[in-house]
């Protein structure tokens, strides 16, 4: 590697972490925060089988899961706005990595939550619990350390999906490593540093959901 | 007469599993329904606690009547208070240590202040020698250990009472004994209990009344020691053998 490459990585690296700590973690967040909402109601409605509901459920993870991300990403940001509807790049970002992973996740908690034996809920009414407080202490704790592997799956994957943000003008890590190299031409540098900063991430949080795991083995299995 | 339990009718998918069940209950009777597999005693059982809605009938309690098939929520929450339910493969709360398995209840559904329920369930767990694994996971105990706690999870909430649903038959036979021998001392205790099982020493010697089932209906319903030693009905004779046979 020459002089001047390395020169580059070194002045990049700063500015790189800073917009990865800066926006795509925040933004991962938020998208994960939303998502799991969506995730949960969208479980529980199915699970609960409410009828008209259940059906735009059904509905919802049919088109989400069958459209690509980045053609999601498009039409909320260019498309949208022929008939009105204008929103800024960062929340149409939060609001597509919210909806487009929480359909996934609502897979993942709908099958978590058919797993809990039906004896749990039984029981709890013999206790003299309601549903909804069936629910709260018992299936959904349950259903949500069953589902944990999963759902750390869908937050390291949702963090690298946000890079697709920077095609809808986001100004987030990957933007900014286009930004530099359309200045300095090292893209195979460039390219190969940010993707090691979401290694770096994605490490982190494998290594934070074994610890969880580690933690929800409690219930002595 | 405490409960009575009168025409109860179920259907499964067209096929009648009862054919009209009456029963009465008195305070401190232990009451033992057997009966081969299919014929309907546990099914009898979860109707009256609601675990699964008769299609007909009627059940009285402390002289207020309720019809099983169209009791309303609040009617069964009511029913639910007086009782409490064991079952067959515990259905302890798997996330829950022993003893917030027992004070669940008295907290969350009752609103009973934390250390009242706390030594509500301790004292509920002494009485099934459970109190040294408050802190314990279900699936850290035995089968025998997690049926006496859910015995205990039943005794906090001060039932009138218990209904059992084969309490024994999920156990590996060496742990059976440490559960039956909790049973009889409810027993002695004047508690009343309703137990669906296979026991025969238990229906023999700790329960006053027997009620014998097949195929939906009650084929013979008598004192325990006169239906052991008298059975009137051909076809409990020879369920009495039969089970009697197996064991040698």
């Amino acid at each position: 590697m020459s002089e001047r490459t390395w020169q580059i990585l070194v002045d990049a690296f700063p500015k790189l972490l800073e917009y990865g700590i800066k926006v795509t973690i925040p933004l991962t967040l938020l998208s994960f925060s939303l998502a799991l909402l969506i995730s949960v109601g969208v479980a529980l409605i199915q699970y609960a089988n409410v009828r008209v509901l259940r059906q735009i459920c059904r509905f919802y993870i049919w088109i989400v899961r069958g459209t690509p991300l980045l053609v999601q990403l498009y039409l909320v940001f260019y498309g949208l706005p022929s008939v009105g509807i204008l929103l800024d790049a960062y929340p149409t970002a939060v609001l597509v990595f919210g909806f487009n992973e929480g359909a996934y996740m609502a897979e993942s908690m709908r099958g978590a939550l058919e797993s809990v034996s039906r004896g749990q809920t039984e029981a709890g009414y013999c206790v003299g619990l309601n549903y909804m407080q069936i629910m709260w202490h018992i299936v959904l704790p349950q259903a949500f350390r069953t589902a944990f592997p999963a759902l750390s799956n869908s937050l390291i994957s949702m963090v690298k999906g946000t890079s697709l943000a920077a095609s809808i003008t986001v100004m987030e890590m990957f933007r900014e490593a286009q930004v530099i190299n359309g200045r300095v031409y090292e893209s195979l540098g460039l390219y190969t540093e940010v993707a090691l900063i979401y290694l770096a991430f994605c490490t982190i949080l494998t290594w934070l959901q074994h610890k969880g795991e580690k933690k929800l083995a409690g219930y002595g299995r | 007469m405490m409960l009575e339990v009168q025409g109860v009718r179920k259907e499964f998918e067209g096929q009648e599993v009862l054919k009209g069940i009456d029963l009465k209950v008195n305070k401190g009777d232990v009451i033992a329904i057997l009966g081969p597999s299919g014929s309907g005693k546990t099914t009898f059982l979860r109707c009256l606690n609601f675990l699964e809605r008769a299609d007909a009938g009627t059940l009285t309690f402390d002289g207020v009547t309720y019809d099983l098939h169209q009791a309303t929520r609040r009617q069964i929450a009511q029913i639910r208070e007086k009782t409490a339910f064991v079952f067959q493969n515990y259905n302890l709360f798997l996330n829950k240590t022993v003893l917030q398995n027992v004070t669940l209840g008295l907290t969350v559904a009752h609103h009973m202040p934390k250390d009242q329920a706390r030594t509500i369930a301790v004292q509920a767990l002494e009485r099934v020698g459970m109190a040294g694994r408050l802190d314990s996971y279900p699936l850290q105990l035995s089968g025998g250990q997690q049926q006496r706690v859910a015995i205990a999870r039943g005794l906090a909430l001060n039932p009138e009472i218990l209904y059992f649903d084969e309490p024994t038959s999920a156990l590996d036979p060496e742990l059976i004994g440490e559960v039956l021998a909790v049973m009889r001392q409810l027993a002695e205790e004047g508690m009343t209990m309703l137990v669906v099982t296979h026991e025969m020493d238990f229906a023999r010697n700790v329960s006053n009344q027997v009620m014998f089932m097949e195929h939906g209906s009650v084929i013979e319903s008598a004192p325990s020691r006169e239906f052991f030693a008298n059975p009137r009905q051909a076809r409990s004779r020879e369920f009495i053998r039969t089970i009697l046979e197996a064991r040698k």
